[in-house]
């Protein structure tokens, strides 16, 4: 089984699912010949021509919109914003329409799109190229929120998000493009929707954690386990919204203890949610408080990199958050 | 600042060959919708109904616009006062009085949605929103997937000359342009967004004078004058059908009546104005063109008339007699499932 | 049932002038409705037959509430509300201007199209109108010549009913709480229902609309505001002796200089130099109302209504005397809008005039203070040389909101009214 990187497990998947639906197409800024600025959809423009892979005006507003409209009409469009950073200009068509649209009309009119974008810091993009906007989107009822840490995982729920019936965020953790490697299957498979994954079994604590931060966290766990014989046991989100409440909560009835990582700021962050369930659903299993370590309260990831530093969660001090919860 | 006008207060048949059913079938639709709209003014000032948003004096472009596509194959994505436009297109005022009220069994949205939000899949009536002008770019986005599927379909949005102020507006047509897209895009320039006059809405005497700013065609027909308008809308259907691209259609029209049903206009415009555009009603100039034709009777008048209020009649008792929806109605759907 | 005035949501039906089977033409009288106290004559919308009265006599609905049928004879008229609304346009076949100048068989006097116009414009009741024309009946000149006759009444503007709905403008906010939406609306307080028997024995005289409304009035007031009463006595000498020496001259301009004008000016001056005086009292402090609007209570037949003078401190003694001419006679006649009656921040009324010395009034809420005036009587004082004199007297009583007031301040309050009455100047 090939071992490929992050975005070459996306590629894959927008290659076989255009490949498998005539009613799929993808368009965004630059995602034509250029292949897009991550490459995501290299050689995808001239293996299905210009009538599958389409280069939009530079408006994301529209990309969302145009996206809407051929999803009403029956098709399954891929709609890429370049970063997550300006998917902003959309979020009325994202949040008012996209959403709504089936609730609105009695289930009369559904929107089967996926919208596609990459999140997060770590690589020198300062306030407008390291945002997670995930906390915005999973708050609506209507969005389904998806976030995947690998490239098996990445390829599998692409495709589950590209067959849903509904629009579905597609948040790609940049950073991760090229770090994060894996074993992927050549053949069709898809990852249901609305499920998390236990990534490591332990007893002392459970920490949950999505995109590069359940990457980190991973690392940071066998670095607690190896020096100080903390057993923490991983949770991969994967979809934010709807959120597998079970395996949240059966991991936490198993450690009693919670810790959330996530690189968005704290202040009503996704991990508000998670401790908020787990507080009022967890209660008679809690044997500490819940905890989060997070980005700060600023508005933005600075670009200079001592900054950028500070603010990004890592290994070293995801493992000092295990040791502090496990002790307590 | 009002646009000053040059409008016909005769009815300009040039190049418009119906059938003499096909017109008083247009009549009809503009009469029904009138007086429709007419009761439920009726019956918010009653208190039987909490709000009500009028499309009276816009019944001539709204009813061109329904016989110039066909209906339940292209795709259209209306706006709050298109009422005249629904009917026409085979929503019913029973369907209307069921939203008006809120009760159960209501089409458009199983009451969820405020009246005037038109929807139906039957009809290929896209479920429409409150934020305006979002429609335009996914009247886009149906006409690119017509045009990658190859088919003859077109796709219609009409919204209000306020709502050309969006951003949504700009974006969906560039598309349009861009992709040579099969898309009519209708603006029902009424003067007024609620209070706001069109001269602090655009710098520019008409909208359509924005159509080559897109690479589209653009084009501005009498939108009180039923004929007029209808010949201006089929050819924009026409040349999208056969793969021309798309037109920015700008319907000149008026609002008579108060932007919606608390709305007080006394503050913002004079009567006098109102009772100028009155005189250019465009139910009472086809009535009179009818009639010059020999095609309408005041005997046949009074029997549409008549016709008109026992289909409100009973689309208001049934309405009436309709209950409200479950409370827990108000839980779903949200998702789709697989299959759909 | 229309909306009566800026502020009025509801009216009460209190007199059908028309009975079901009736004909009626459009812009005749068909009914009464008060509000406030006030009366207002409604014309018919539309011409034809009476063909159900939906609202009786005594009944309080919201505005807007459906409250008769007219239609052809013989049409089937539906016994609930809900089944048949009225539309407010007329019907589309019009044939009620050929006969609108014909009543048959009722006894009465043909109303002409102009009469009935001139009528509805002026909100008058033809009836009480001696006609000239044949048959007694009431002609266009008859009409003009009371319409003249009755003083300072101004042509009331083209009545809400008669406009399509869409034409009578909304609110203006364009959403409003549904609360209120999807409930019936509420009358006036239900009549306690006891069984007969139980009342005890004498005469039991209905409550009227107003002796209720004051009944309430009054009953709230006692309730809400400490009542504290205070007394002065005023020297009325100068003003006597001013009002003597102008009475002519004001006669001659057609204004009844009355007493009741100086005790007003008199009122409004002190007002303006205790704007504590001039408020109301509010959870959220004392306000102090920006107007000076005085209500001067006067005794109608049923019970009292106190017509407002607005912006009392604005106006001489001749704009003062002849606004109270304008409203006392309006008041008589019956003829006070709702908008007479309201925004008032202070009141005067006159016990003297049915031979009360002194009384303690009760505050006309929500104001701050109520000013009594007694009867002025020539009474033997002690003048400051220790002489004896004889001077026309009159107690003023000032019955304050003491929340708001401490008995100094109302006492200054009173003392500028003393002092300006003794010192008037004209």
């Amino acid at each position: 089984m090939p071992e490929m990187t992050l975005i070459d497990a996306i590629r894959q998947a927008m290659d076989e699912e255009l490949a498998r639906d005539k009613r799929v197409f993808i368009t965004g800024e630059d995602v034509g010949p250029r292949g897009g600025v991550f490459r995501a959809t290299v050689g995808l423009y001239d293996k299905y021509g210009p009538d599958r892979v389409i280069d939009s005006p530079l408006a994301e507003l529209s990309i969302v919109g145009v996206g809407i409209g051929a999803a009403l009409a029956g098709m399954r469009p891929i709609c890429e914003i370049q970063f997550a950073d300006f998917i902003h200009p959309a979020f009325n068509q994202i949040v008012n329409e996209a959403a709504r649209y089936y609730y609105r009309s009695n289930g009369d009119w559904n929107v089967p799109m996926v919208i596609r974008a990459p999140y997060g810091g770590g690589i020198g993009g300062g306030l407008y190229h390291s945002q997670s906007v995930e906390a915005f989107f999973a708050h609506v009822p209507g969005l389904k929120v998806v976030i995947p840490s690998n490239p098996y995982d990445a390829k599998g729920l692409l495709k589950s998000a590209v067959r849903d019936p509904n629009p579905v965020l597609f948040f790609e953790p940049k950073k991760g493009y090229r770090l994060i490697r894996g074993d992927v299957p050549e053949d069709d498979y898809t990852v249901p929707l609305g499920t998390a994954r236990v990534t490591r079994q332990g007893s002392d604590l459970t920490v949950y954690a999505y995109g590069m931060m359940h990457f980190y966290t991973l690392q940071a766990a066998e670095k607690a386990a190896a020096e100080d014989g903390i057993q923490a046991e991983v949770i991969d989100i994967r979809t934010l919204a709807p959120l597998d409440r079970v395996t949240v909560l059966e991991s936490f009835k198993k450690t009693g203890k919670a810790l959330i990582v996530h690189e968005d700021n704290r202040f009503m962050g996704y991990g508000a949610e998670i401790a908020a369930l787990l507080s009022d659903e967890g209660f008679e299993y809690m044997d500490g408080p819940i905890r989060r370590l997070t980005g700060p309260d600023v508005p933005g990831v600075p670009f200079s990199h001592t900054m950028q530093d500070f603010f990004m969660p890592s290994v070293d001090k995801i493992a000092a958050a295990i040791r502090e919860l496990a002790a307590y | 600042m009002a646009t000053s006008i040059q409008v016909e207060s005769r009815i300009d048949d040039t190049g418009v060959s119906l059938d003499s059913a096909l017109l008083l079938d247009m009549y009809w639709q503009m009469l029904r919708s009138r007086r429709l709209d007419e009761r439920c003014w009726v019956l918010h000032r009653q208190g039987k109904i909490a709000f009500h948003i009028s499309g009276m004096g816009h019944e001539a472009i709204q009813v061109a616009m329904a016989f110039a596509i066909r209906p339940g194959y292209d795709y259209a994505l209306p706006y709050y006062r298109d009422l005249a436009f629904n009917l026409a297109m085979g929503y019913t005022p029973k369907e209307f009085m069921l939203a008006v009220f809120g009760k159960q069994g209501e089409t458009t949205s199983g009451a969820r949605q405020m009246p005037s939000h038109w929807g139906s899949r039957r009809l290929n009536i896209v479920s429409g929103s409150s934020p305006v002008a979002t429609q335009v770019p996914q009247a886009a986005g149906m006409a690119l997937a017509v045009k990658l599927r190859g088919e003859d379909r077109v796709a219609i949005a009409d919204l209000g000359e306020g709502s050309t102020s969006e951003g949504d507006f700009y974006e969906g047509l560039n598309w349009a342009g861009v992709h040579k897209l099969p898309m009519i895009c209708v603006v029902q320039n009424n003067i007024y967004a609620i209070s706001v006059p069109v001269g602090l809405q655009m710098a520019v005497p008409n909208v359509a004078d924005r159509a080559p700013m897109f690479g589209i065609a653009g084009a501005i027909c009498d939108g009180n004058d039923v004929l007029a308008s209808y010949r201006t809308v089929k050819e924009a259907v026409d040349r999208a059908r056969a793969g021309q691209g798309a037109t920015l259609i700008e319907a000149k029209t008026y609002r008579p009546v108060p932007h919606s049903s608390d709305d007080d206009d006394r503050t913002y415009r004079s009567r006098e104005e109102v009772e100028q555009w009155k005189r250019r009603d465009p139910l009472a100039r086809f009535q009179a063109y009818l009639l010059e034709k020999g095609l309408l009777t005041q005997t046949r008048i009074d029997e549409y008339e008549a016709q008109a209020r026992d289909e409100i009649d009973a689309a208001q008792a049934g309405a009436e007699a309709a209950p409200y929806p479950p409370p827990e109605a108000a839980l779903g759907p949200v998702f789709a499932s697989d299959g759909v | 049932m229309p909306k009566l005035g800026e502020s009025v949501v509801e009216g009460t039906v209190s007199r059908w002038l028309k009975q079901e089977g009736e004909t009626i033409s459009e812009f005749e009288p068909l009914l009464e409705v008060s509000s406030d106290k006030v009366d207002s004559e409604i014309p018919s919308p539309a011409g034809g037959v009476l063909l159900k009265i939906y609202v009786p006599e005594g009944e309080t609905v919201t505005a807007g509430t459906l409250l008769a049928l007219i239609g052809q004879p013989g049409e089937a008229v539906p016994e609930k509300l809900a089944d048949q609304p009225v539309a407010m346009s007329k019907p589309a076949v019009p044939e009620v201007s050929a006969s609108a100048g014909g009543r048959g068989g009722n006894g009465g006097a043909r109303i002409s199209p102009v009469v009935a116009r001139i009528a509805a414009e002026h909100q008058v009741d033809i009836s009480r109108i001696k006609g000239t024309g044949i048959g007694g009946r009431v002609t266009k000149k008859d009409i003009l010549a009371y319409v003249e006759g009755r003083s300072g009444t101004a042509p009331s503007p083209a009545l809400p009913e008669e406009l399509p709905p869409w034409e009578r403008p909304g609110s203006g906010d364009l959403f409003k709480p549904t609360d209120d939406l999807y409930k019936p609306p509420t009358g006036r307080d239900d009549q306690p229902s006891g069984p007969a028997s139980a009342l005890p024995a004498g005469e039991i005289i209905p409550l009227s609309k107003m002796r209720r409304l004051i009944a309430e009035h009054m009953a709230a007031s006692k309730r809400t505001a400490p009542h504290v009463t205070t007394v002065f006595e005023a020297d009325m000498s100068a003003v006597t002796a001013h009002r003597k020496a102008n009475l002519d001259a004001f006669a001659a301009r057609g204004i009844n200089l009355t007493y009741t004008a100086y005790f007003v000016a008199a009122a409004a001056y002190a007002l303006r130099l205790h704007p504590i005086v001039n408020s109301r009292w509010m959870e959220e402090g004392i306000l102090i109302q920006p107007e000076v609007a005085i209500g001067i209570a006067a005794a109608v037949d049923e019970g009292l209504i106190v017509p407002v003078i607005r912006r009392a401190d604005e106006l001489a003694l001749p704009g003062l005397a002849r606004q109270i001419n304008d409203l006392a006679s309006r008041a008589r006649a019956g003829q006070l809008k709702p908008d007479d009656v309201q925004g008032g921040t202070f009141t005067i009324t006159n016990h003297g005039v049915s031979g009360s010395l002194f009384a303690t009034p009760i505050i006309n809420q929500p104001q701050t203070a109520i000013l009594g005036v007694g009867a002025i009587q020539k009474r033997v004082v002690v003048l400051d040389n220790d002489a004896i004199a004889v001077r026309p007297m009159v107690y003023l009583t000032l019955t304050f909101d003491h929340r708001v007031l401490d008995g100094a301040t109302a006492d200054r309050f009173m003392a500028d009214i003393k002092k300006k009455l003794e010192e008037w100047e004209g």
